[in-house]
């Protein structure tokens, strides 16, 4: 094989890929789209600290409850509430790419209806959790 | 009328002469009729014979003509001048894979990849001529049908970021060409292609970008026969458990 390659004078350029995501607005989209994740991972946090909190008594409850008021925390969940929305966007818009043909009626279900069921089942779940959430502080 | 003329920039790269590629500029006449291939022809032909490039049918099925046109993967002869107006359009082989010379790039390892997947129908059981055709349901065919329109032009792997950074990922068109032929119901050789589906380089390399469907020119939706196959790659690992010989068997 080398053989063949230096008698035919080959030299094949390997360009560089770095920087390969600024190349496209495709690109930068996907990263923002993996990037919300982090936004994701870091709300968790926030919930998992809660709990802890929760479970050492009233005063550490109480003490985090303050802490949420906060314009730090204000403005941390402003940024995780914006990244939440791209992240659900962005996946739902890929998600009739990751489920098999689905044909209703002898007609190809669209993709676009699989992104709508995405929508539905976050907005039902938003409303079931805001309804909760208004309950709580009526009782 | 005066000739209307359009600026080519195209990406050189000569082997045995140049340490790298380099953009080198060319003033070429042109019509509203004139696609982009028509226009490295007119610069090969008559004003520079030195320039490489691969073309055949020029009607967008043979798959070769395939390079970045304005930084996005095209069919040269799908892609018209008068579209990019006002120039100058900025030629350059597919990204992602080595440059041979000038708009030429290394194919091997797909054709390699290709050849791994056994691309074409496996019998389930031997089949005689008196037995007849095999008969399909138009159900079945919608299966595999979109995915049989590759026509392995390069494309999407040269919108594949991962393929870029990982050479070895065996990439979206592949991937799609086994979808292809795993899905078909006269097909037996599923068994014998999920090695390649289920190895890391496999389906799991793809991390669901997508811009392999945005650029096909054939509509094959590369992105859908990869990541619906992330969920039978998975399954076919945790059947295992249950059967022992997996979930193909």
């Amino acid at each position: 094989m080398n053989v063949t390659r230096k008698a035919a004078g080959r030299r094949p350029y390997v360009r560089p890929m770095g920087g390969w995501w600024k190349r496209d607005p495709f690109f930068v989209r996907y990263m923002v789209r993996e990037g919300t994740a982090v936004a994701v991972l870091a709300y968790a946090l926030v919930l998992c600290v809660g709990l802890v909190r929760l479970a050492q008594g009233e005063a550490a409850w109480n003490g985090f409850v303050d802490a949420l008021r906060t314009p730090w925390s204000l403005l941390l969940h402003a940024v995780l509430l914006v990244s939440f929305f791209v992240h659900a966007k962005s996946w739902f818009e890929i998600m009739p790419k990751t489920m098999p043909m689905m044909f209703v009626r002898g007609e190809r279900l669209a993709a676009s209806a699989v992104t709508r069921t995405g929508w539905a089942a976050a907005a039902a779940a938003s409303i079931v959790m805001l309804g909760l959430a208004a309950w709580g502080v009526a009782s | 009328m005066p000739e209307r003329t359009i600026e080519i920039q195209v990406l050189r790269y000569r082997p045995e002469q140049d340490e790298r590629p380099f953009w080198q500029s060319y003033t070429v006449p042109f019509t509203d009729d004139m696609s982009v291939l028509q226009g490295l022809q007119h610069i090969k032909d008559d004003i520079d014979g030195t320039l490489s490039f691969r073309w055949s049918c020029r009607m967008a099925i043979c798959g070769s003509c395939g390079m970045m046109v304005d930084g996005r993967p095209e069919l040269s002869c799908k892609t018209f001048l008068r579209d990019l107006l006002p120039g100058p359009v900025r030629i350059e082989a597919l990204s992602h894979f080595p440059i041979e010379r000038d708009l030429v790039v290394s194919v091997e390892p797909f054709i390699r990849k290709l050849e791994g997947i056994k691309p074409y129908l496996i019998p389930k059981e031997p089949r005689t001529l008196a037995e007849g055709e095999y008969r399909q349901t138009p159900a079945q065919l919608a299966q595999f049908d979109q995915f049989s329109a590759c026509i392995n032009c390069l494309l999407c792997y040269a919108a594949c970021p991962q393929f870029g950074l990982d050479g070895e990922f065996t990439g979206p068109g592949v991937l799609a060409l086994m979808h292809r032929y795993n899905v078909d119901s006269r097909d037996g050789g599923r068994a014998e292609r999920l090695p390649v589906m289920n190895a890391e380089e496999g389906v799991w390399g793809c991390t669901a970008v997508g811009y392999c469907s945005e650029v096909c020119p054939k509509g094959v939706d590369p992105a859908h026969a990869v990541n619906q196959n992330k969920v039978n790659s998975a399954k076919d690992y945790f059947l295992r458990f249950l059967s022992p010989k997996g979930a193909s068997a």
